[in-house]
């Protein structure tokens, strides 16, 4: 790994040396999640079939679809919880298959459900997430206190999670995706039962975490995706029907009425 | 990664009122057996010591409370096994175990390390009891940490397969169900005869239980467990579609 890193930093500091043009534009943006022709088959039914994205540092992706489209199929695929039929899938440079552990170091991922253990309390729970994404002991303390500032989870820290509501639990399973401060961080939903005041926190805090960290996130409001991503993926039965920028989303009409569009004409040319 | 996997499987065990209800009850039930026991062989006593090479107090009151310790954790040891897996699955906190850097192999054997602490509690409570017979009299040590090492292999073994059935469904109660009707399956092995009676656990502890450490015996737990702890690291890493 060490040595990849070194011939990366290497070409990139070649390139920068010999390029006359100035230094910000000729870095290239990095690309930390990359994943070719995902399918995948429950049964003999076919829930993603041949869906191709990537991600660079410092951008944010929206995934759209209706319900059922497989966001969150595909979303738990590239987070390494379910093995995809076809396709593969690479985080920062690692192959999921053939180098797991180290890819899923690099991912936090938010389920639709938080993966939460309902009789422990919030500190004990983001320790123990923290040290299962191999934060060292000596860092564990800061990170912690760092999530649970980002998360406003500042005074609940002795509470039981059972204990708290669901908005709170939506929190606890954020600040778990992002404790161990990882490059590629994955959200199933995140602003799903909170209210709008969280709702307006939340997207502040993706916005601050796509600055640094590359940042997919799965959701059914459009005015969301407006506001903080970059790209727009949507789906429609499995399959990729948009994937391109925002902006790109908005120029011919405004963002409801593309989405509403992209999404009725699939079935035709799904009956292919 | 091991010793903090087993370390919080332990501490969630221990955080259920049921697993201190379990704990209490089999404590209430062990002590009145002992104490049922003792009365007794208090009763046979006299007459025992006429006879020439009587049996002593341990192997009168320790052995049978032995295999009573067995039965009693070979039916209680699913409802510990149930949680590791398959109730995780159902509470959705899986999930954090298979998208974290983790190997399959880490997570299994966190888990059972876990489960044997919490086990090994319970016998070592137990363990304590069996030596009170020093206190009245002279004990045979040697018999205790026999039927001691027999006890803690017989349930680690049922430990391993109820871990194996957790791993295969998202049903606590399944697991539990489908692990209880293996042990007793196994257990009833015992009254059958030839190859098919040594495959039973319960089989192998006997020898144990009369003082004697074969190689066999020990070597037949330790590939059960050895086995079963495989097939779930196999099964979990297949679920993690690990090339």
């Amino acid at each position: 790994m060490a040595i990849r890193i070194l011939i990366r930093a290497d070409i990139l500091g070649y390139i920068r040396r010999n390029s006359k043009q100035p230094t910000s534009y000729c870095m290239p943006a990095i690309t930390t999640l990359s994943a070719q022709q995902l399918t995948h088959f429950r049964g003999k039914h076919c829930v993603v079939s041949d869906v191709s994205l990537t991600l660079h540092q410092g951008e944010v992706l929206g995934l759209l679809g209706h319900n059922g489209a497989g966001k969150s199929t595909t979303l738990q695929m590239l987070a390494g919880a379910l093995p995809p039929s076809q396709g593969r899938i690479s985080v920062c440079d690692f192959d999921l298959s053939t180098h797991p552990v180290q890819g899923k170091a690099c991912l936090g991922f938010l389920p639709e459900q938080p993966p939460l253990y309902r009789d422990m309390r919030v500190d004990d729970y983001l320790r123990f997430a923290g040290r299962l994404h191999r934060v060292s002991a000596d860092k564990l303390d800061a990170y912690l206190e760092t999530a649970k500032q980002r998360c406003s989870l500042m005074d609940c820290g002795k509470k039981l999670i059972g204990t708290l509501s669901k908005g709170y639990q939506q929190r606890v399973g954020i600040a778990q995706a992002i404790i161990h401060q990882p490059a590629v961080i994955i959200l199933d939903e995140p602003t799903v039962g909170l209210d709008p005041t969280q709702i307006r926190d939340i997207r502040d805090l993706i916005r601050e975490l796509g600055n640094s960290s590359s940042v997919i996130l799965s959701t059914h409001l459009l005015n969301e995706v407006e506001n903080i991503c970059d790209r727009a993926l949507i789906l429609q039965q499995g399959k990729v029907v948009f994937n391109d920028t925002t902006d790109e989303l908005r120029r011919h009409s405004d963002i409801e009425s593309s989405f509403i569009r992209l999404t009725a004409m699939q079935p035709e040319s799904a009956q292919r | 990664m091991i010793r903090l996997i087993a370390k919080k499987e332990l501490h969630s065990l221990f955080t259920a009122p049921s697993t201190w209800w379990a704990l209490a009850l089999l404590q209430f039930i062990f002590a009145w057996f002992f104490l049922a026991r003792l009365d007794d062989y208090l009763q046979v006593q006299a007459q025992m010591a006429q006879m020439g090479n009587a049996p002593g107090a341990t192997i009168s009151i320790a052995t049978p409370l032995a295999s009573m310790l067995c039965i009693v954790l070979m039916m209680l040891t699913p409802l510990f096994t149930m949680r590791l897996i398959a109730e995780e699955r159902r509470n959705q906190s899986w999930i954090l175990l298979m998208t974290a850097p983790v190997s399959a192999s880490q997570i299994v054997l966190g888990k059972f390390i876990g489960l044997l602490a919490l086990l090994s509690s319970i016998i070592f409570t137990c363990g304590l009891m069996m030596l009170l017979i020093a206190l009245g009299t002279q004990a045979d040590f040697g018999l205790i940490a026999s039927n001691l090492m027999g006890v803690w292999l017989l349930t680690a073994s049922y430990g391993a397969l109820g871990l194996y059935v957790s791993s295969l469904t998202t049903s606590p109660i399944v697991a539990a169900f489908v692990t209880i009707a293996i042990s007793f399956g196994l257990w009833m092995l015992e009254m059958s005869s030839g190859m098919i009676r040594a495959l039973s656990p319960n089989v192998h502890f006997q020898s144990l239980n009369v003082g004697l450490i074969s190689t066999t015996d020990v070597s037949f737990f330790i590939l059960f467990i050895a086995g079963f702890v495989l097939l779930t690291i196999r099964r979990i890493s297949h679920e993690q579609g690990v090339a």
